[in-house]
């Protein structure tokens, strides 16, 4: 129990996730990251990705986000998405109009490249994920 | 002196308005703890948004580079106030209250020769101030037909705001709406969301004292951050609109019930009254008519 930080994974609605965790990885902005307990403290924010979380040993949890920003202070990592799901709840109907629309924007002239960027990535990750 | 049958018509049609007007205050009442549920869980998203936004206040070197959002435009001369009412009425005071808070704001705002634009969200609102205020209003949304107010609703409010401020079409957005106290008190608030109030949580401030890692840089996530801090206050004032609406409707209802009771119990004299008056009278008649035999 010693290794083990908070977690919380808010949404504007509800508090999706609050417990204790031994790591969790994020897809952060600058590239894939992993938090244990005792990280420094750091802001940053989320880009399209999956938040995988290890309780314990051997079992995880799977939360897809488009974005976020996440704090961690004080052994406390706390995950602000207002688009964050569990993996078990996604549905086949959900992903695919979420690529839809993501291609539909892709589609779009008057885009940054930066904006473009996130959104190709945000492709690949509704492709690697398999409901 | 109005006649028994007259009466009679009467407290029945006031006894259905009751029945109408508790069946109100019931549904409200079961509206009200699910509204007052869905704030509450909304409560931790927002705050922990102020203090991270906060915290990036603090550790930001130069504020002169920093997020518009942030700062503001520099000038105070175009005032946004956006006003979130209800769709609905019979919710006693809840709309004019709202009203009436925005309306001082902004006769406030004109006095002072500032330009004025008004962003009414929810039905009552609107009709409300467009007497007085019509040519001031740019936009106007409601959200009739939708059973349950989302994030979603309030990310499309928050988008057009941002939308209008980076068309610098105004440089500071105000919002209006009810705060929930408890069921009786609902108390109108006016929050600024466009530049940030840094003065917010004074007392948070000072337990903040410690030192963050950045990745990207301050200002980026900044940039990343203030806009979705928007739709989030914007959401937040939905939530506590939403509570202060059946909260309010409740009491309102609870009130115009007991209002028809007392009115029931008046009218129910009086026609008891009159009953007797009519049968003393009848008497009297026959009395007198057996007498000048």
């Amino acid at each position: 129990m010693e290794d083990n930080f908070n977690l919380e994974i808010i949404s504007p609605e509800k508090i999706i996730f609050s417990g204790k965790v031994r790591m969790a990885t994020l897809p952060s902005y600058e590239g894939d990251m992993s938090i244990l307990k005792n990280h420094i403290s750091i802001i940053t924010f989320l880009r399209p990705g999956v938040v995988k979380v290890q309780t314990n040993e051997n079992s995880y949890n799977e939360f897809f986000v488009e974005d976020g920003t996440i704090e961690y202070f004080n052994d406390t990592l706390v995950i602000l998405s207002a688009s964050a799901v569990s993996i078990k709840d996604l549905t086949k109907d959900f992903m695919e109009k979420l690529s839809k629309d993501t291609v539909e924007k892709l589609s779009k002239k008057d885009i940054t490249d930066h904006e473009r960027y996130i959104l190709n990535h945000k492709l690949d990750t509704i492709k690697e994920i398999r409901v | 002196m109005p006649s028994l049958d007259d009466l009679k018509k009467r407290i029945s049609s006031i006894k259905s308005t009751q029945k109408i007007t508790k069946a109100m205050k019931m549904v409200a009442a079961a509206k009200l703890r699910k509204a007052q549920e869905s704030a509450e869980k909304g409560r931790p998203f927002s705050e922990k948004m102020n203090n991270i936004i906060l915290n990036l206040n603090k550790s930001i070197p130069d504020k002169n580079n920093a997020s518009k959002f942030l700062v503001g435009t520099g000038k105070e001369n175009i005032h946004l106030c956006v006003v979130i009412t209800a769709d609905r009425g019979l919710c006693g005071g809840f709309n004019t209250n709202i009203c009436r808070k925005a309306k001082s704001y902004f006769d406030k705002t004109i006095k002072e020769g500032k330009k004025l634009k008004i962003f009414t969200v929810g039905s009552k609102g609107h009709d409300q101030l467009k007497r007085a205020y019509g040519s001031y209003i740019i936009e106007k949304v409601n959200f009739k037909g939708i059973k349950k107010i989302t994030y979603k609703e309030a990310e499309k409010i928050g988008n057009k705001i941002i939308d209008l401020f980076k068309d610098n079409q105004f440089d500071v957005c105000k919002i209006f709406y009810n705060k929930f106290k408890n069921v009786i008190t609902q108390i109108p608030q006016v929050q600024q969301i466009i530049p940030v109030e840094s003065s917010q949580n004074k007392k948070e401030e000072k337990e903040l004292e410690n030192f963050y890692e950045f990745e990207p840089e301050e200002n980026e996530i900044l940039n990343d951050l203030l806009p979705r801090n928007i739709s989030t206050q914007i959401f937040k004032a939905f939530l506590e609109n939403a509570a202060s609406e059946q909260g309010s409707r409740m009491t309102a209802m609870d009130n115009a019930s007991r209002n028809a009771g007392d009115l029931v119990d008046k009218l129910t004299i009086t026609y008891n009254r009159s009953r007797q008056a009519a049968i003393t009278k009848e008497l009297i008649e026959i009395i007198s008519g057996a007498e000048s035999l």
